[in-house]
């Protein structure tokens, strides 16, 4: 089970506390109504699948009950952060040790 | 005395505590703190199982969890039994009934040996090629008989009657692992004051220790210095010591899972303790301890009773003060076994000789050999044995061949080498790494919070391993937060034990020009030749090996022959081991029974009930139930002698002809709060919401974004800034996660608030031409006359005194109210509406009726007559979606092409010819039943129920382009018979919708 850090409650709480809620940084078009079917499916139906870092939303369920984005890699489970919805995207850069840190954390 | 082998003085059990047991009828006795199968040598018994595919005589390979072959049901005086539990950790208590397996009629005369002289058509990959043709007979005939004749154990029919409890549990330092590196790793860490778990999966601590009677410790011998450091650890506050408990899942972020076996040794647990304990825990660090497993010589004919593992031989002896047999044969590649010979031979067991694989021999080890009067052959093989149900000699020769010689024996013990337990350290997800040095598979570099030390670090040297795990046990405190250093030191310690000397792969005599029969995986039946015969024709990756052979595929997970497969691939490749590379180590390291892993989570406690606060009335009413989602509905309420139907129909009519109460409370509801509350709705419903007056209600339809309907639901205004949204039952959850969704990340401005109230009112709905007779006396400050509280509105005042919102609603097309009051006080408002309701000559309504009504009106049900592929269109719903409105969610993706392309399926009522049959819901329908098979199928039937108040059956359906087709003929093929029907509207009663209304 994940030890997930929520960033409004400040805490590493388990997962089952959690619910995971699809891709992050996905931004709904506006005017939605009047977009291309082109732009529809890239906004709807294409995501990322990558094997590595993934940008992905969160919401803490069973605690705040609020979404959040966090940075995970997918080969390792491990999370590399977690921020606030509505924050811009993290940039994530990877040591030398080949761990990945928020950029300007450093070691 | 237990035991004809059993010697007096050896071990370290106390004689005098015995207990008896039977196996497979036989009554035996055997010694508190035997295993089943260290009684079973005690008793003289080798012969255990018969194997999986060829059931040949198996006797006990070790003396741990890696036993691929003593498989054994165990049961106790009750009725029930638990399958496949390995003999050399299952603990004999009194009155143990212990079966063998995999046999008929008996263990010594079996008839599925048989299987065994067919064997050339059970080489590597049979399934896959003998009993393709013809491909029925797989089905009917080759598997069953398979099945049956191949197997393990049976499993017990009966529900399990025990116990299982589980813990979560955080700590600074899990050590997993009581062996000698283990106990001084803990020991270091638990000095600092950190807080530290070790485990081990014995029932005592030591490890190795058990048999390696020659390493000695702070002056004493290891294993008494283990228990005295057990017991020191386990007086320690911060420090839990758990034994019989093993760790089978290395998780993320450090959180390993544990079981603890808490009664299974006891002949009469107390009830109220558990059976076995899952204890999952989450570590700062964690320090993997897990010793080594001793691998098995592959040769010809190994896998007689009486040859096992010399490190067993060694802890039958030293531990349990067993002998293996009364003159034993070695056979090694490794100078551990030596230990087990002279221990053997000094307590008086005959060793008729050493036979060593290997030329290079330590000068010392012979010495000792040849002054204890043991005769050593190095550079020699054993290629092949005799005897039925035990061993009874083997034939030795030079290596590269030779003149053979035959040495009588009753057992052979056996080592190749030692593998390094790196299960847990993979399971967390670390890579290993081949030691060309010393020819094994080590760990690499941590992925987690962890650190491997000891023989599983491949660190073979007694010095090295006591400095490395003291360190091991300081720096993982240090690293978990606690900087004191503990000032702990390791203790002295010197051992005679040797592990050097590996062999891997088949052993002289067993190579690839032979085709003698040499067992890798002795529980799936894996010989040499079979692994050859799979790289032979083609499996290259050592997965594809590994399932075409199922070596390592066994309970056992190879632990003994993983490596041994390897090597043999790799030779036939002719490629490195490591590039060849290793198969996935998966959890769990042991099997874990299914009790541990469900724990409290099996029957009431599988899934929360839910019920709602007016239950009990309903119970008292004689309503039967229905689930739905994790709720108790009331389905109908038969009177005396009632079947289904006719309760339904007499509902159905009551409520048109009277009236009815109806428990509405499951309903899904959301109050949605906040000066922007109608904007938000407006961006979640498809029509609008700015010009609802408060005391109003509307019916709205979300969809998801990409088009389709996703709820529906009454919304009723309550206020200027505050709506009271209701949802289907099972979707209240969901809608309340959607609405947040876009309420937090998309529409994070708007000022609203959103609160599950589903739980906080209860609901009944009242409906009929005499509801508002039946409510009129309870009402307070609410006006319910037609004209003051038209359909489709809502007020506040009191219902029996209870704060209420009342709405005027109607779910039936009858004139209707729902009552909402506060959860508490439903039951009481519920039972005084009835009283009067029942006077009235109204009744009762449960789920079934409640949808014939709405089905004789065309309401639809979201998730019954949709799929998640309906549009509102499709629904007949376009009236409810706003045309004027810039957005909403799902406003684009409704108009994607094939959303509103022509050919879609439309909803549409069905009347069949004969107003008497009533359809299948889910029913296919054709335009022409005569077209060849398989036909075009162009809608299905969405819903279908007997209508009373229509003296006929209705249905609804979804036909492409249905709504064109009405008046027209279609057909439902079933099974017998082709059911013409006619497409309709939806509506089937009252068409002129003037009940509502009354």
């Amino acid at each position: 089970m994940l030890l997930i850090h929520c960033p409004y409650c400040g805490e590493d709480r388990p997962e089952l506390e959690f619910r995971h809620a699809g891709e992050a940084h996905v931004v709904r078009p506006d005017p939605i109504s009047e977009i291309s079917d082109e732009e529809f499916e890239a906004y709807f139906f294409i995501r990322d699948n990558p094997k590595g870092l993934t940008y992905e939303r969160w919401r803490h369920m069973h605690g705040c009950a609020r979404f959040f984005n966090a940075v995970r890699d997918t080969v390792s489970d491990k999370f590399v952060t977690t921020y606030k919805a509505g924050n811009p995207k993290v940039e994530i850069e990877r040591g030398e040790d080949g761990i990945a840190r928020v950029k300007g954390d450093g070691q | 005395m237990s035991g004809t082998n059993r010697i007096a003085g050896k071990g370290r059990l106390v004689p005098a505590r015995t207990v008896s047991f039977t196996f497979d009828g036989r009554r035996l006795t055997g010694v508190e703190g035997d295993t089943l199968a260290s009684a079973l040598i005690a008793n003289g018994i080798h012969l255990t199982g018969r194997s999986f595919k060829y059931h040949r005589p198996r006797g006990i390979l070790s003396a741990g969890p890696e036993e691929p072959n003593a498989l054994i049901d165990i049961s106790r005086s009750s009725n029930t039994h638990t399958p496949n539990v390995r003999a050399t950790v299952q603990e004999v208590f009194e009155g143990m009934t212990a079966q063998s397996q995999n046999r008929w009629p008996s263990l010594s005369f079996d008839v599925g040996a048989v299987n065994n002289l067919f064997s050339p058509i059970f080489a590597a990959g049979f399934y896959y090629k003998t009993f393709m043709w013809p491909k029925a007979a797989w089905k009917h005939f080759y598997e069953p008989n398979i099945r049956a004749a191949a197997g393990l154990g049976v499993s017990p029919k009966e529900p399990d009657p025990d116990r299982y409890a589980n813990r979560f549990i955080h700590c600074d330092v899990l050590v997993v692992g009581g062996g000698i590196a283990g106990l001084i790793a803990a020991r270091a860490a638990a000095e600092t004051g950190a807080s530290v778990v070790v485990c081990d999966e014995q029932p005592e601590l030591g490890g190795a220790l058990h048999h390696e009677i020659d390493t000695r410790i702070d002056g004493q011998e290891g294993f008494v210095w283990a228990q005295e450091i057990g017991s020191e650890l386990a007086g320690m506050d911060n420090v839990r010591v758990l034994t019989r408990t093993t760790a089978f899942a290395y998780q993320a972020q450090n959180m390993v899972d544990l079981v603890e076996r808490v009664s299974e040794h006891f002949a009469n647990p107390d009830k109220l303790v558990p059976r076995e304990r899952l204890w999952q825990v989450r570590a700062r660090r964690v320090i993997v301890a897990t010793g080594a497993i001793e691998r098995h010589m592959v040769f010809a004919q190994n896998d007689r009773p009486g040859i096992m593992l010399a490190s067993a031989a060694r802890t039958y002896l030293n531990h349990y003060g067993v002998a293996v047999g009364s003159n034993v044969a070695v056979y090694t590649a490794n100078d551990s076994a030596y230990r087990a010979a002279f221990d053997l031979k000094q307590a008086g067991i005959a060793v008729p000789v050493i036979v060593d694989a290997r030329s290079d021999v330590d000068a010392g080890l012979l010495a000792e050999a040849e002054a204890l009067g043991i005769q050593v052959l190095t550079d020699h093989a054993v290629v092949d044995t005799k005897g039925g149900l035990r061993l009874k000699s083997v034939r030795i020769e030079r290596v590269g061949g030779g003149k053979s010689r035959t040495v009588e024996a009753d057992a052979l013990i056996m080592s190749a080498g030692w593998t390094p337990t790196l299960h847990l350290y993979s399971q967390s997800r670390a890579k290993v790494v081949w030691d060309e040095e010393s020819a094994r598979f080590l760990p690499g570099k941590a992925v987690q919070e962890m650190v491997t030390i000891g023989a599983c670090n491949g660190t073979d040297a007694l010095d090295a391993l006591l400095e490395e795990a003291a360190n091991a046990g300081m720096e993982a405190a240090r690293l978990a937060g606690f900087a004191g250093a503990s000032g702990y030191r390791a203790p002295d310690a010197e051992s005679l034990t040797s592990r050097r000397g590996a062999l891997m792969g088949a052993a002289p005599g067993a190579g690839p020009e032979t085709t003698v029969k040499a067992f890798v995986d002795y529980q799936n039946d894996v010989t040499a030749k079979d692994i050859r015969l799979a790289v032979r024709e083609g499996m290259h990756s050592i997965e594809h090996v590994k399932r075409f052979t199922t070596n390592g595929m066994a309970t056992d997970q190879g632990k003994t022959s993983n490596i041994h497969g390897l090597a043999i691939a790799a030779d036939m490749l002719d490629k490195p081991i490591p590039q060849v590379g290793l198969t996935t180590f998966r959890l769990p390291y042991t099997p874990v029974t299914f009790g541990a892993i469900v724990n409290h989570g099996r029957d009431r406690l599988f899934d929360p009930t839910r019920k709602t606060a007016i239950h009990k009335s309903h119970e008292a009413l004689g309503a039967v139930f229905e689930d739905v989602g994790q709720w108790k509905r009331p389905w109908y309420y038969p009177k005396a002698g009632e079947t289904m139907h006719a309760a339904v129909d007499r509902e159905c009519r009551t409520v048109r002809e009277t009236a009815g109460l109806f428990d509405a409370s499951t309903l899904g509801k959301i109050e949605v709060v906040g000066p922007d509350a109608a904007k938000f709705l407006d961006l979640i419903y498809t029509n609008g919401w700015q010009k609802l007056a408060p005391g109003r209600c509307k019916y709205g339809i979300m969809l998801r974004e990409d088009g389709f309907i996703y709820d529906d639901g009454v919304v009723g205004r309550i206020a200027e800034d505050r709506f009271h949204v209701t949802t289907t039952t099972g979707g209240a959850p969901r809608v309340l996660h959607h609405m947040e969704d876009y309420l937090q990340t998309e529409f994070p401005d708007l000022r609203v608030w959103l609160t599950s109230t589903t739980d906080q009112w209860s609901v009944i709905a009242v409906q009929g031409p005499k509801a508002r007779e039946i409510i009129a006396p309870f009402v307070e400050g609410i006006d319910i006359s037609n004209e003051a509280i038209p359909h489709m509105s809502v007020r506040e005042g009191t219902v029996c005194g209870a704060p209420a919102r009342l709405f005027r609603m109607s779910f039936t097309g009858e004139l209707g109210f729902e009552v909402n009051v506060p959860a508490d006080y439903g039951r009481a408002v519920w039972d005084a509406l009835w009283a009067r309701a029942q006077d009235l000559g109204a009744c009762t309504y449960g789920t079934e009726t409640m949808h014939v009504l709405r089905a004789e009106k065309g309401y639809i049900i979201v998730g019954q007559d949709t799929d998640g592929t309906v549009t509102a269109d499709d629904a007949g719903l376009s009236w409810a979606v706003a045309k004027s409105k810039p957005d909403f969610v799902g406003i684009r993706g409704m108009k994607r092409p094939d959303l509103v392309a022509s050919g879609r399926k439309q909803l549409v009522g069905l009347l069949t010819a004969d107003p008497k049959q009533v359809l299948e819901e889910g029913a296919q329908i054709v335009a022409d039943p005569n077209q060849p098979v398989p036909m075009k199928m162009i809608g299905h039937v969405t819903s279908s129920y007997w209508s009373e108040n229509c003296g006929r059956s209705i249905a609804m359906a979804v036909v492409a382009d249905g709504r064109a087709l009405m008046g027209k003929t279609l057909y439902v093929p079933m099974p017998h018979e082709v059911i013409k029907v006619e497409v309709t509207d939806t509506v089937f009663f009252d068409k002129e919708g003037d009940r509502i209304n009354g």
